[in-house]
């Protein structure tokens, strides 16, 4: 008989939406990306590739250009010809202005931040003037025969290149007319395909345009006499996407076939000046198109069908070896998407477009520890709760009593209340919401399902009381004076007197909601906060952040606690610290107050307060010998972080009871079983 | 006169020619390979051997172009010498005396008067690149002491050196990491690849390297098929390689095309060339099907010819369009030899098991593969663990007419597959055609197959044994054509003995008796009814060897056992003549004599015994002959016969015995002294034609012309040509000599011709002179043992004083005959 029963959930058919496009930002060093759902995340490279900020997609809004204006301003354009601009502080949109053209295929930004670039179906390339709260169209360029599927600017922002169907165009952007305009070959292999599609155009200061196109070639032309220079044939297939470092010196391009090629310019001799583009290195890290890359100073970053964000860093740019010299790959989002009523035990999970509820199975049997049992009952798929409209949803959440379940789009607040009768379930919804409950970042309901908070994308967090069958609005927290930032994290301490709500960057608020009023402020942190929870009995908080390190701080005492505070001076197992993905959940066990139990996606780990911490000598996973060992060295050997990596990729986990515990699995297998089938190719000796 | 010295054992023809990467020389007319000790130099247009440049006493290691002199080349051996060489004469220029074995031989533009090698100083393992300075001195053996170090820790193959952009670095590579060396500023990069024990990396290992003669680019070949072409190395920090990857195992040799560089070539194990252009993986050119695997390649200087060493020991001349232009083939070594040694009547070549499923036709005379029957037919997969068919026997019958072989294939104990094929030797065609095949001519492995040879026999008949009990005597008969004209072999008899294993067939010389001997017991039928004459049973062991004496002694059989007996029976008694302990593992009758090879095995080594069946004392001992076991012999009879006068050597008068050892060299007995050999006996001929117009010539060479003209002239006015004793009949060479317009007419010259080969009245000593050897003599100059036989080989008593060696004489007849040749109206020839 093992220490826990587990549940291992594999019923959550959550497919992620592939990746369209990538934009890099280097002055904040962060990273947008957009889904094919128009989902748009933002990634904080320096925060361990954290995903601090996420806005939420909508069925109309196909994106298809994705870019940094002024660093800080992120812009989209998509196929409803719409011009987007997101707000990153309150985390919604700002405004969108149609360009009159047709779907927008691309966009582009001048290097000075001033000027936004679109490229549309029409074949007119639109500038537009960015001003400090908005965008004004300016003037047309000449216009094309085709549709401009990528543009990119001179460094000097002069001229422009715009890649259409069969050929390349540049542009004088004082005149607006074309100067040239380069034919692409439309050969391939020999073969004479339809069309050749310039799928991306990159501008060197050098007066260099490089091309990339549906069959296959990378071409260097110069835009001074229109000619081509040099041709690179890389693949059999499409090559779609390219992205330049800001030096020039390299640049990466993306293929159907999942290929990422690397360019370097390197120097023909080394005692001559003469310099050449290279092909250097391939990696094939996607198994399907690859739709967008971007080159950070350090890394090669590729998206694609296949919903993997894949950053491979470049080990000669990497001073030290820390996690930036590692490859990692992002395909689950860095929050939860699962909420869980322990005593019912019930199940929620959030899609893009509708909820599931799920009544976990049950199992008469027991065996030996790492068995597996037989299933009495099975689990049963209770409800199915689409959304009205075509916006994504945000978050959800379904009570500890499994009584409520409320949700929240972009523009609406959705409250459910649950009626079991035997085996059917009524749902009855709510009505008549305050106006104020527009839209939520994050829900929580109280541990004994009485209240429920929302926190609001103005900063303010709201607190209601929910009755049978209606519900009271007791009181808003609202944000400290001048900060905007919204709250995308929420805890709340199992008596329901402590609430800690988090920003995407300031510290962590600890309100008291006896009183209504701000408790404490926790301490800022560099690193951007994954996770919180508040422990039962003591009001423990216990705060994960991106870079790994977890703090437990004592909200009565309004102070960090002594084990802390031992463990920030002996610092985490170097192990600890290398790991990629940030902890996206925290609980407690109730009979162990010594126990926190935390995951990320590829582990599970309870930390065990009394025992010592793991120097860096110590083995930090799997330390526990096999069990006919002396108990000797076994004591020897433990220390406080248990780890199992049993379940991976693990997307949920929480401890239904003392012994019971449920773990949501999504192994990557199903996901690519569930996208189209890549592009054949011939592996040989098969 | 031929000093009878004592007998030797040396290596004969069938060197490697693929042991180093050739070298072109600067106009791309002649391409050099080492083989042996020697160097090799062939014409790129012709594929024939040009000269060979002998001198070296070990193996040759390196050769390079002389970069101050093309017309010069530089060889390394491991006899320790750097030689000099002035390959279109094939004179020795100088020699460098190092002193340590020398492995690779490089050389560079711009070094001055230096040389790289690699050298083994302490450690087996461990090899060094240095330079040598080599010391300007006019005589003819310098000793060049003051070499420098410029690389440690290397690989001995010279495939994993490779200097580049003029000299500036040199890179070597071994197992996972890739040094490089920069001369200027004298440092040394170095470049590692994951070698960890997982299955991604295992195969990283570096197996060649090569760089691009204007870019600082490093091609290395892997042992995956990758090759990775290293830029920016001179940063330890940023360098950066691309992949490119074709081959699916080890990249044997990499070349870059000298001109522009833009092309890559690689080659490997799955023989084909590939041709990167512009170093872009998706742009490459295939030459395909190259018969084996490619081992080195090699670039023209002038970039127009390529050409790959193969494992078949095979070069080919490959164009830069890819087009193979010409194919050197020597001795294919490759594989294990089953069908033994055998001369075809017919060339005179000596055959055996060639590339995977053909027999090959070797010339021994010129050292050259005649060519290649495909016996199998059937597509060659080059993969490990694959069983392939082998071609397991092969005969020879009826003075070359017929050709049997036998291939087998056997997957698992009970499946075996079984094929006898009988080949008929087509005279349009001047190959051997497939006439019968047979599916399963014995249920279990056939262990011999012979041919009657005998003179008499109107029908051909060819007789297996087989280990499941049974000899089959297959005849020809006419097939079921109605025009009676197609034949085909059946199986006329089966015979067996006590479900004995059938180990071992031989034919009497005439034909009349077959043995064939079960296990232990040999018996004797009859070959006109198939009846059992008799039996013989020595409870010696399993009979090895078979075979019935000749000429005099065809009345003895011979047997040799596996448990060291050799018998001999006596057929008119039935009784056992005599025998004796001796391991006999190769006993080949002479067929030009009653003399029987045995060759027996030792723990010390191979012995060589030569005896009569008549008694049991040898004629010829040689002990130790080869250290290695001595798998298969062969004598070849001499076009002319030997004579020497002692009589320990007589058995070689009118054969030359060959044998092959296990590890595959062919050697043959000499009598030579070594230092004799070396004397260059080369073609006077090829020598004046391709002399240079020095000042030497215009004195020597006009004032020889002048001489050839008068003699010309002399000749014509008496129609009638001296013969002086120790020259060649200078008329033909006079005709082989003189341009073709100035020859006067063909009607005019035969009559000439004709006389210069009857004996002239004024000649006295008219018997010494055996014309119509000398017309043969003639010949052989040309593609004699003694030139193309780069071996340690018999010098014939051909060129110097044959007069008096020759033992045939000119009868009355033949004379007769030449003189009604001269009669004859030639005036035909003229006519257009």
């Amino acid at each position: 008989m093992g220490e826990f029963k587990v549940h291992r959930v594999r019923f959550f058919n959550y497919i992620p939406s592939g990746i369209r496009c990538v934009a890099y930002n280097n002055q904040t060093n962060r990273l947008a990306v957009s889904r094919t759902d128009g989902t748009v995340e933002i990634y904080n490279l320096s925060a361990n590739y954290f995903q601090e900020k996420f806005f939420p997609g909508h069925e109309s809004r196909a994106t298809e250009a994705l870019c940094w204006a002024n660093g800080q301003r992120l812009f989209s354009a998509g196929l409803n010809g719409e011009i987007i601009e997101y707000d990153l502080q309150a985390l919604n949109i700002k405004y969108a202005v149609d360009a009159f053209g047709g779907p927008i295929w691309s966009m582009a930004a001048s290097p000075n931040g001033s000027q936004l670039l679109v490229g549309c179906e029409d074949g007119s390339v639109k500038l537009f003037q960015i001003t400090p709260d908005k965008i004004q169209f300016e003037r047309n360029f000449d216009r094309q025969k085709s549709r401009i599927l990528s543009l990119s600017w001179h460094p000097a922002g002069t001229h422009i290149a715009a890649g259409s169907i069969d050929y390349i165009s540049v542009f004088d952007v004082k005149s607006g007319s074309a100067i040239h305009k380069m034919l692409v070959d439309r050969q391939y292999m020999g073969v004479s395909k339809r069309k050749c599609i310039i799928w991306g155009v990159a501008f060197l200061s050098d007066g260099t345009v490089i091309s990339v196109d549906s069959a296959g070639k990378v071409q260097f032309w110069d835009s001074a006499t229109g000619t081509l220079v040099k041709n690179h044939l890389i693949a059999n297939t499409d090559v779609q996407s390219i992205a330049i470092s800001d030096q020039e010196d390299s640049f990466v391009v993306g293929t159907a076939e999942g290929t990422v090629f690397h360019f370097q310019l390197v120097s023909v001799t080394s005692n001559s000046s003469e310099k050449q583009w290279v092909r250097t290195k391939p990696f094939q890290h996607h198994t399907h198109d690859v739709r967008a890359v971007a080159h950070s100073p350090i890394a090669l970053i590729s998206g694609g069908t296949d919903t993997h964000l894949v950053i491979r860093p470049l080990m000669e740019k990497v001073e030290v070896k820390n996690y930036d010299a590692a490859l990692r790959k992002i395909t689950f989002p860095h929050r939860r998407l699962v909420s869980c009523a322990k005593k019912k035990q019930l199940l929620l999970f959030q899609f893009a477009h509708h909820l599931e509820l799920w009544r976990l199975g049950s199992t008469v049997a027991t065996g030996k520890n790492g068995d597996t049992l037989p299933l009495s009952k099975n689990a049963d798929h209770l409800l199915h709760l689409k959304t009205k409209g075509p916006e994504n949803i945000i978050c959800s959440c379904i009570s500890p009593c499994g009584s409520w379940i409320a949700y929240s789009t972009a523009s609406r607040f959705f409250l459910y209340r649950l009626n079991y009768e035997h085996d059917n379930i009524n749902l009855q919804r709510v009505s008549k919401m305050p106006a104020f409950l527009r839209s939520a970042l994050q829900i929580l309901f109280s541990e004994d399902s009485t209240k429920l908070f929302v926190a609001s994308n103005q900063g303010s967090v709201h607190v209601i009381r929910l009755l049978e069958g209606s519900f009271k609005h007791l009181h808003t927290f609202q944000p400290q004076s001048g900060t905007v930032e919204s709250m995308c994290l929420l805890a709340v301490s199992p008596d329901g007197n402590w609430l800690a709500a988090s920003g995407t960057s300031a510290g962590v608020h600890v309100y008291n909601v006896k009183q209504l009023k701000l408790h404490c402020t926790v301490p800022a942190y560099n690193f951007p906060v994954t996770a919180l929870a508040i422990a039962p009995n003591t009001n423990n908080l216990v705060i994960a952040h991106s870079d790994q390190q977890v703090f437990e701080y004592s909200i009565p005492d309004k102070q960090y606690t002594q084990w802390s505070r031992t463990i920030q001076k002996q610092g985490f197992h170097h192990l600890w610290l290398q790991r990629d993905t940030p902890i996206t959940h925290i609980s407690f066990h109730p009979k162990r107050p010594m126990h926190i139990l935390l995951h990320d996606a590829y582990m599970f780990c309870i930390i065990d307060k009394s025992l010592p911490l793991p120097n860096d000598k110590t083995l930090l996973y799997n330390p526990l010998p096999p069990t006919n060992e002396s108990d000797i060295i076994r004591r020897r050997t433990a220390h406080a972080f248990k780890i199992s990596k049993k379940y991976k990729p693990l997307l949920f986990m929480d401890l239904l009871d003392e012994r019971t515990l449920v773990a949501v699995e999504r192994p990557l297998d199903d996901i690519i079983a569930q996208l189209p089938p890549p592009i054949k190719k011939k592996k040989f000796g098969t | 006169m031929v000093e009878e010295e004592s007998l030797r054992v040396v290596r004969c023809g069938g060197s490697e020619l693929n042991f180093r990467r050739a070298v072109f020389s600067a106009d791309s007319k002649y391409v050099f390979c080492v083989s042996g000790d020697f160097i090799k130099v062939y014409s790129t247009a012709t594929e024939e051997c040009v000269h060979i440049l002998q001198g070296h006493r070990n193996l040759v290691t390196g050769i390079q172009l002389n970069p101050k002199n093309h017309l010069q080349l530089y060889s390394c051996s491991f006899d320790g010498m750097i030689k000099l060489w002035d390959y279109t004469d094939g004179i020795l220029i100088k020699t460098f005396i190092v002193g340590c074995k020398l492995h690779a031989l490089f050389t560079l533009d711009c070094a001055e008067d230096s040389v790289f090698v690699t050298i083994n100083k302490e450690k087996p393992d461990v090899f060094q690149l240095v330079s040598v300075k080599l010391p300007k001195s006019s005589s003819q053996e310098v000793e060049a002491k003051e070499l420098s170090f410029v690389l440690d820790y290397i690989n001995q193959s010279p495939k994993c050196i490779a200097f580049g952009n003029e000299g500036e670095y040199v890179a070597a590579v071994r197992d996972f990491y890739l040094s490089v060396y920069f001369f200027k500023k004298k440092t040394t990069s170095r470049f590692t690849l994951s070698s960890s024990r997982n299955k991604k990396h295992a195969k990283n290992n570096f197996t060649c390297v090569a760089c691009h003669p204007k870019e600082d680019c490093i091609a290395t070949g892997h042992r995956d098929g990758k090759i990775r072409l290293w830029r920016n190395f001179d940063d330890e920090k940023k360098y950066t390689y691309t992949c490119l990857h074709w081959h699916h195992d080890l990249v044997m040799d990499l070349a870059f095309s000298v001109t522009e560089g833009s092309s890559l070539l690689s080659g490997g194990r799955e023989s084909v060339l590939v041709e990167w252009r512009e170093a872009a993986e998706k742009n490459k050119e295939f030459l395909p099907r190259l018969g084996a695997t490619i081992e080195h390649i090699s670039v023209s200087p002038a970039g127009d010819l390529f050409c790959t060493s193969h494992s078949d020991n095979k070069m080919i001349i490959i164009h830069r369009n890819l087009e193979a232009s010409a194919v050197i083939q020597g001795l294919v070594k490759d594989r294990n030899i089953f069908t033994g040694l055998m001369i075809d009547p017919r060339t005179k070549a000596l055959v055996l098991n060639g590339k995977p499923g053909h027999l090959q036709f070797y010339s021994l005379q010129s050292d050259k593969q005649l060519y290649n029957l495909d016996i199998i037919q059937q597509e060659y997969i080059s993969d490990y663990g694959l069983i392939q068919i082998e071609l397991t026997k092969a005969a020879f019958g009826c003075y070359g007419n017929w050709l049997a072989t036998v291939e087998q294939r056997q997957e698992k104990e009970t499946e075996l597959e079984l094929q006898m094929k009988l080949w008929t030797y087509n005279k349009k065609t001047q190959g051997f055609v497939l006439n019968t095949k047979v599916n399963m001519p014995h249920e279990d492995h056939i262990t011999a197959l012979c041919f009657c040879n005998a003179e008499k026999s109107e029908n051909p008949t060819l007789v297996t044994t087989s280990k499941d009990g049974h000899f089959k005597v297959w005849i020809l008969t006419d097939d079921s054509d109605i025009y009676k004209k197609a034949v085909g072999w059946t199986c006329d008899f089966v015979g067996s003995y006590h479900k004995y294993q059938a180990t071992n067939c031989c034919f009497s010389e005439d034909g009349s008796l077959l043995a064939v001997s079960f296990e232990e017991i040999v018996t004797i039928w009859d070959s006109e009814t198939w009846e059992l004459k008799c039996t013989f049973c020595q409870r010696a062991g399993k009979i090895r060897h078979l075979c019935f004496g000749r000429l005099t002694c065809s009345k003895y059989l011979l047997g040799a056992t596996e448990n060291g007996i050799l018998c001999c029976w006596n057929l008119l008694s039935c009784a056992l003549e005599w025998s004796a302990k001796l391991n006999v593992r190769v006993m080949e009758p002479d067929p030009n004599s009653e003399n029987i090879a045995a060759i027996s095995q030792s723990s010390m080594g191979s012995d060589l015994f030569v005896f009569r069946p008549s008694e049991p004392r040898p004629l010829y001992i040689q002990k130790n002959i080869s250290r290695e076991e001595v798998q298969w012999g062969v004598f070849v009879p001499r076009d002319v016969p030997e004579s020497f006068t002692s009589e320990a050597y007589q058995w070689l008068n009118r054969s030359q015995f060959y044998f092959l050892t296990k590890s595959q060299s062919l050697l043959t007995f000499s009598m030579q002294s070594p230092e004799e050999k070396l004397t260059p006996t080369s073609k006077q001929l090829l020598a004046e034609e391709t002399l240079p117009t020095t000042p030497f010539y215009f004195i020597l060479g006009k004032h020889r012309q002048q001489q050839q003209d008068d003699k010309l002239n002399e000749a014509l006015e008496n129609e009638l040509v001296q013969l002086p004793l120790t020259e060649n009949i200078p008329a033909i060479s006079e005709l082989l000599h003189t341009p073709a317009h100035v020859l006067p007419s063909a009607s005019f010259l035969c009559s000439m011709f004709v006389n210069s080969l009857l004996l002239s009245k004024e000649t006295k000593s008219a018997e010494e002179i055996p014309d119509d050897v000398s017309m043969e003599e003639e010949k052989e100059s040309v593609d004699s043992d003694e030139e193309n036989n780069f071996t340690e080989e018999v010098q014939d008593t051909n060129n110097t004083d044959l007069g008096k060696d020759i033992i045939h004489q000119l009868s009355k007849s033949e004379e007769k005959e030449l003189r009604k040749f001269r009669k004859v109206d030639y005036s035909w020839i003229t006519a257009p």
